[in-house]
């Protein structure tokens, strides 16, 4: 069995899984600078509060499978990013805590917003940085990193910070569509609409300035027989944004659906182009794969496990379903 | 000026001092809730159910704090270990794998019912989500602790083109030192949360002797001090000697032994002096020191300078923390005892020196387990992985001032939001624990009567 290829297929679900849930509930802090009444807001925290720690977990599931299955590439990225992970890192805690601290202290509630705010925005955009980084290659020699603390920094790092801020938003506000009622969702679609055109305007530049970054990348896309293999995905993903223009208007569950799908196609798109690499531009996943006997080790725990995990979180998501109103334990 | 292999381990111990606070509090809490909730289903006693709300509050605090902190730790190990993590990921990559999967996730996807979900679910399933919260929390004391025990003692592997690769993974797994520290390590934890409910308990009963939950819970929290304080320094010795078996250098250091010799003394206090060799101002029991490490009069101990210097572990930090941790043990020992005695006396719930006692104990746990973390983790230095590679082999290329500035960060942000959610558990263990739950209190009465929730009353039709 090629338990190399199965790994990095398995890590790319467990991000791809990170990006979506947590996406959404960073979301949500990053629309908090527009929603002012600590009213909403309260309900907008409750919507997620049981389910967050979940979300989160598929980041450490990321994290710490990337150090079980491919140890090198997790050393030299998380060296390369030191800078935007311990950020990001920092940024987490801040928001992570904000969920409890929040309803422990009517004084401080407005700093606590402000915390799990900047902290969503920042781990966010550190995110988008990362993504960046990562996609124009990271300098490695002989296994180690030769680079330097900023070389994650540029002008394409900086616009895929930005695309994530704004990708992670417009998906919790089809969240909150999906969880609120009345006068708010209404404002929520406000807030949607102009969201959706940034979106498609990110996802456009980011894909074409991608080409630029490395001649190897646009062979891939736009070389034939591949282009029009690959020529679904683009032409799906226009699709989805008109559909999702108009669903923004009316529809209460099929806003975060269709944005899912966009982030899919994205995220697909994203694998199709750096495929084989997992430490862009040289290292492929096989040169940096854990012992044959770790991986099979591990895969037995995940064929196990993964299927339980899916199902209870289904659960839990099923037991908090519907629309979320005041109620807390606090 | 500070190097970056020394900044780097003074981050990592920050960090993961700051971290092991949290779970060791929450491991027992969990079990502890586990515990309550039985009994309600049990009794329908409603002061069960109060009592439960009231530690779910504060578990649910300090939850989140180990969660957040948490994440820090499992990126640390790539950011300024990136050599270590190369070297062990095919060995601790997977433990750390299973911790994930079979706890981590368990815990958090069961957290949100347990802590949101009692109304919407009813008590049975409320009582099944406690229960795989405990079991989460016992399953990543597990793994994590079989991981940290390879790095001590490691076995089952083979090195292959400069890496570790498993031959074994129960060998591996089930290392030598593992099942002793687990054992010390969960009875710590379980001590430790024994010691904060039994000072909460001692609080309210001090401010009322009559308050029923408040003699529920310290009544309970004694009882555990009274069978844990002395199975917990039976299951130390047993992980010192295995200790003494496997790393000698460390119980050298722990003990402040230079010399190797037969019937060698207990060295009560003294100043162990590196360059000097020799452990200064010794005040000592002659023959002790044998008698307790190999249970023979004139049993012969290795002292420090049977090991090459670069190969030696600071005695003047181990033999501190060791003594530490050693005499806050005795002191929650003695409290166990001392409840029993007046258990017998009926004095349990009147005897205000003993509910002194019991509040000054209150965060004796913490500053054991943190004495006990440090004197096992220095003593394995120089080493990282005991005997296969140094420290110093394995930092990541990163500049000082990358790991400075980090450090910094941590140090600022871990002192304002630990600080302030130390305040907050603070605060939620001094309210009573009778008005945690109010039977046949209504929604809206509920949610207007508590300061908490007074910032998002309840608005109806909505």
């Amino acid at each position: 069995m090629d338990y190399q290829l199965i790994w990095v297929l398995l890590i790319a679900v467990a991000v791809f899984a990170y990006v979506t849930l947590d996406g959404f509930d960073l979301g949500i802090g990053i629309l908090f600078p527009f929603i002012k009444s600590p009213k909403n807001r309260g309900r907008m925290m409750n919507t997620v509060a049981p389910v967050w720690d979940g979300n989160e977990t598929w980041l450490i599931l990321g994290g710490g499978g990337l150090y079980a299955a491919f140890p090198q590439a997790y050393s030299l990225l998380m060296t390369a990013f030191y800078i935007p992970v311990f950020a990001m890192l920092l940024a987490l805690v801040f928001r992570g805590v904000a969920f409890e601290f929040r309803f422990k202290s009517k004084n401080h509630q407005k700093h606590w917003d402000f915390a799990f705010s900047a902290g969503s925005i920042i781990a966010a955009a550190m995110q988008g940085a990362m993504l960046g980084g990562f996609i124009e290659g990271i300098a490695v020699e002989n296994g180690r990193f030769v680079g330097g603390a900023f070389d994650w920094l540029s002008p394409f790092s900086v616009f895929c910070a930005t695309a994530v801020v704004v990708g992670y938003a417009l998906l919790g506000t089809g969240w909150l569509i999906m969880k609120m009622e009345g006068d708010f969702q209404g404002n929520l679609r406000k807030l949607a609409k102009p969201a959706v055109i940034w979106m498609a305007a990110n996802l456009g530049v980011v894909s074409l300035m991608t080409t630029y970054v490395n001649p190897a990348y646009a062979q891939r896309w736009f070389e034939l027989p591949n282009m029009l293999y690959l020529a679904p995905i683009p032409i799906v993903t226009v699709g989805l944004l008109y559909w999702l223009w108009h669903a923004v208007k009316k529809r209460e569950k099929t806003v975060f659906g269709i944005t899912l799908g966009i982030f899919l196609l994205s995220y697909l798109g994203f694998g199709i182009t750096l495929y084989p690499n997992i430490v862009p531009p040289m290292i492929t996943f096989r040169d940096a794969a854990a012992p044959e006997n770790s991986l099979a080790f591990m895969l037995v725990g995940a064929v196990v496990l993964l299927p339980i995990i899916l199902a209870y979180t289904a659960y839990a998501y099923w037991v908090f379903r519907g629309k979320t109103g005041d109620e807390g334990y606090h | 000026m500070l190097d970056a292999e020394l900044l780097a381990r003074i981050q990592f111990a920050f960090t993961v001092s700051f971290h092991i606070i949290f779970p060791s509090f929450t491991i027992g809490l969990a079990s502890f809730l586990f515990v309550l909730e039985a009994l309600w289903l049990r009794t329908r006693d409603e002061t069960y159910l109060s009592l439960y709300k009231f530690w779910m509050k504060i578990f649910a605090l300090a939850f989140g704090m180990g969660v957040v902190s948490g994440i820090v730790m499992s990126y640390q190990f790539g950011t300024n270990w990136g050599p270590f993590s190369e070297f062990t990921g095919g060995v601790i990559g997977p433990l750390l794998a299973y911790e994930v999967l079979s706890a981590f996730f368990l815990e958090a996807g069961f957290l949100g019912i347990m802590l949101f979900g009692l109304n919407r679910v009813g008590p049975k399933l409320h009582f099944t989500a406690t229960t795989m919260v405990a079991i989460g929390t016992l399953f990543s004391a597990f793994w994590i602790l079989s991981a940290n025990s390879w790095m001590q003692t490691p076995d089952g592997y083979v090195i292959e083109n400069g890496r570790a690769v498993v031959s074994s993974w129960v060998d591996a797994i089930f290392n030598p030192s593992f099942p002793y520290r687990l054992v010390h390590m969960v009875l710590a934890a379980y001590l430790t949360t024994a010691l904060v409910v039994g000072a909460v308990g001692a609080w309210h009963l001090m401010r009322d002797r009559e308050n029923r939950a408040a003699k529920i819970m310290f009544s309970m929290a004694m009882w555990m001090a009274a069978i844990l304080g002395p199975v917990q320094i039976f299951a130390g010795d047993l992980h010192g000697l295995n200790t003494l078996e496997h790393q000698p250098a460390k119980v050298a250091a722990m003990e402040g032994h230079f010399e190797t010799r037969e019937g060698a003394p207990l060295i009560l206090f003294g100043m162990p002096d590196m360059e000097q060799e020799k452990t200064k101002y010794a005040v000592e029991i002659p023959k002790l020191g044998s008698l307790i490490l190999t249970h023979e009069w004139d049993g012969k101990i290795t002292g420090l300078k049977d090991f090459a210097p670069e190969d030696r572990p600071n005695a003047a930090i181990v033999f501190w923390t060791f003594r530490i941790m050693v005499g806050l043990g005795v002191l929650m020992a003695l409290l166990g005892i001392a409840s029993v005695i007046a258990r017998l006396r009926k004095k349990l719930y009147s005897c205000g020196y003993l509910h002194r006692f019991a509040l000054l104990m209150g965060p004796s746990g913490f500053v054991a387990i943190l004495a006990g973390w440090f004197t096992t983790e220095v003593g394995r230095q120089p080493w990282v992985v005991f005997g296969l590679m140094r420290t110093s082999e394995a930092g990541s290329p990163v500049a000082p001032t990358a790991i400075a500035g980090s450090l910094i960060a941590f140090v600022v942000v871990y002192a304002i939001v630990f600080g302030v959610g130390t305040a907050y558990i603070l605060r939620a263990m001094v309210k009573d624990p009778r008005s945690a739950h109010i039977p046949e209190e209504t929604e809206i009465l509920r949610a207007g009567g508590r300061q908490s929730t007074a910032a998002h009353p309840p608005v109806a039709g909505e």
